[in-house]
């Protein structure tokens, strides 16, 4: 079978997006940050670094709410909480 | 609402609060609505089940302590009949199987989507008050005793909360139960369920009817990292997905879905997968700290069960048992607690009593040293032995016109000059720490 790309994969969920997002980063700390290691361990790719602006994008539209960044991240950066109760991803048969 | 009794409908205020309704919740909830106990269990998830993922299969023992009946009537995918052990190498593999004697039933395949559905609703029928799509953001403490809990929408009381709230429990973190986790401390796991038809997989995996066939991955793209993957077969879908170990997969620099996608694609793995669909995608985190990560799991007015306490037991693929029996277990020290109307510390220790008593203490204290040892040799057992093991079938079965006696002899230099003797010194004494840690002491 062909693999699909992870947009098509995100796309087999169903996801609620709140208006305000549940995960910040205190960008002081990414600036500085060598690995930038949300953007390759993030199941999602919810993070986005954007080296002309210096800055860190979050697309928290797509976050499965793991909790992976929030410990992964070496600068404990990411203030991190579950999205409103009504708001987030699904899951049906995992 | 109207079965809601006065105070809970006016006061806001119950006997006891279940925080999450995953497996360890709802058996908790369930054992205190059982015996009479007045019970609110809060859910973040739309339904219980909405955000949780596993492999995966429940185990009969443990499920049928909470749902004698479970077997007729939870949604149950197939009866494992069948557990694989594959090793991976680039493009080769060595498989070992078991077989089940028929008779015998060991876990069932479950989505959680349904089964944890399911469950909740059994705890409604047994009386438990259940509120979903709600996120408990802290914990109300009066005086050091936990006394409730704020939501986002209210505040509720209760005289024990109980935390359910899984790996992540930012609950017992702002308790000052736990430490904060670090990357050595839990597996972060991908995972895609791929829909086949049921003729189709039971050709593929050699069952019949609603057998179903558990495989776990060793090596291939997961060479050399903590991890491990896993292949469970449902009705008409099969689940496919790893953990590796989060500080590992950081270190790689690698995403953890490309990882899934080479295993995928893996000669031994894509016969079985061909021409499936990928109908749902999920991650999650896996608790693996262990033993030695085992938070403080009871403080006056509050105790940690499941996930949140740590209590999962890696190499088997064992955490929704563990999660059912410590709920269970705190429900009966909550049961104990309102009979005495104590909800102290010193009462609720009753609690890590029973654990200690239970196989969830015990099994995580035969391997508190596995983790740390494999971590330790990781190259070793994850990567350099993985290989081995199927250079040694690539030779055992070779016709190739070159005598045997060479071919051994040829695999056994290698198997010895490949690596030095301090590494394979290392490797066997860290194998007799292992083992004795594990039979002995
Ligand atoms: C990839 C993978 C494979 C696995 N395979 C298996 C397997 O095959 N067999 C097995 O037995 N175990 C397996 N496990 C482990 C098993 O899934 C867990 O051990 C088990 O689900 C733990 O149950 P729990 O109730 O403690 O936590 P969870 O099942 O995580 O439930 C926690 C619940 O609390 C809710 N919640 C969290 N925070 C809040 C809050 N603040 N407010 C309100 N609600 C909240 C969540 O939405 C969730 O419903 C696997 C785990 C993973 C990740
Ligand atoms: S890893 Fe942490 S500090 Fe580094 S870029 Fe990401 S959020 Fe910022
Ligand atoms: S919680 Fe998981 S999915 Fe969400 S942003 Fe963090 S790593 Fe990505």
């Amino acid at each position: 079978m062909k693999n699909k790309t992870l947009e098509e994969k995100l796309y087999t969920l169903k996801f609620k997006p709140d208006i305000y997002s549940h995960l910040k980063a205190n960008q002081e700390f990414c600036k500085n940050c060598e690995s930038k290691v949300c953007t390759t361990i993030c199941p999602a790719n919810v993070y986005d670094w954007l080296d002309a602006e210096q800055k860190l994008v979050i697309n928290y539209e797509n976050c499965l709410e793991c909790g992976a960044c929030r410990i992964a991240c070496p600068h404990s950066a990411i203030e991190w909480r579950y999205p409103k109760g009504t708001c987030g991803v699904t899951f049906k048969k995992s | 609402m109207e079965n809601l009794t006065d105070d809970i409908q006016f006061k806001n205020r119950t006997e006891v609060i279940v925080v999450g309704g995953g497996p360890a919740g709802v058996a908790c909830a369930i054992t205190l609505a059982r015996a009479g106990k007045e019970v609110v269990l809060i859910e973040r998830g739309s339904f219980s089940g909405a955000k949780n993922m596993f492999g995966g299969a429940i185990y009969t023992d443990a499920t049928r302590e909470i749902f004698p009946d479970f077997e007729e009537n939870a949604p149950i995918e197939r009866r494992n009949v069948k557990h694989d052990y594959v090793v991976l190498n680039n493009e080769d593999s060595t498989t070992i199987s078991y077989r089940n004697k028929p008779a015998e039933c060991v876990s069932y395949t479950v989505m959680r989507g349904k089964f944890d559905r399911w469950a909740v609703e059994e705890a409604k029928k047994a009386g438990v008050i259940v509120i979903e799509e709600t996120v408990v953001e802290d914990l109300i403490i009066d005086y050091g005793q936990v006394t409730g809990v704020k939501t986002e929408v209210e505040d509720y009381y209760a005289d024990i909360v109980v935390l359910a709230d899984g790996v992540n429990s930012l609950l017992a973190k702002k308790a000052g139960l736990r430490e904060n986790l670090s990357g050595h401390d839990v597996a972060l796991s991908v995972k895609e369920v791929i829909k086949l038809d049921s003729r189709t997989i039971n050709d593929r995996f050699n069952l019949k009817d609603d057998e179903g066939s558990i495989s776990t991955i060793f090596g291939g793209a997961m060479c050399g990292m903590l991890g491990l993957g896993f292949m469970y077969t449902n009705k008409d879908s099969i689940s496919i997905g790893l953990g590796i170990t989060l500080s590992d997969l950081a270190k790689s620099g690698l995403k953890p879905y490309e990882i899934l996608d080479k295993v995928k694609t893996h000669p031994t793995i894509a016969p079985l997968i061909k021409d499936g669909e990928t109908v749902e995608y999920s991650a999650h985190l896996i608790p693996e700290g262990g033993y030695k990560k085992i938070p403080t799991l009871y403080a006056a007015g509050v105790m940690v069960t499941g996930d949140a306490a740590m209590f999962v037991n890696n190499l088997h693929w064992e955490g929704t048992n563990l999660a059912m029996i410590s709920g269970k277990l705190a429900g009966e020290t909550a049961i104990l607690a309102l009979g005495k109307k104590d909800f102290s510390e010193h009462c609720l220790k009753i609690y890590q009593e029973k654990l200690e008593k239970s196989f969830i203490m015990k099994d995580l204290y035969t391997y508190r040293n596995l983790m740390d040892e494999l971590s330790k040799r990781k190259d070793s057992f994850l990567n350099y032995y993985l290989i081995k093991v199927n250079a040694f079938f690539a030779m055992f079965t070779s016709a190739n016109g070159k005598p045997k006696r060479e071919l051994f002899r040829k695999y056994i230099k290698h198997f010895i000059t490949d690596r030095s003797f301090t590494e394979i010194f290392k490797d066997i004494w860290c194998v007799i720490k292992l083992l004795w840690s594990i039979l002995i002491k």
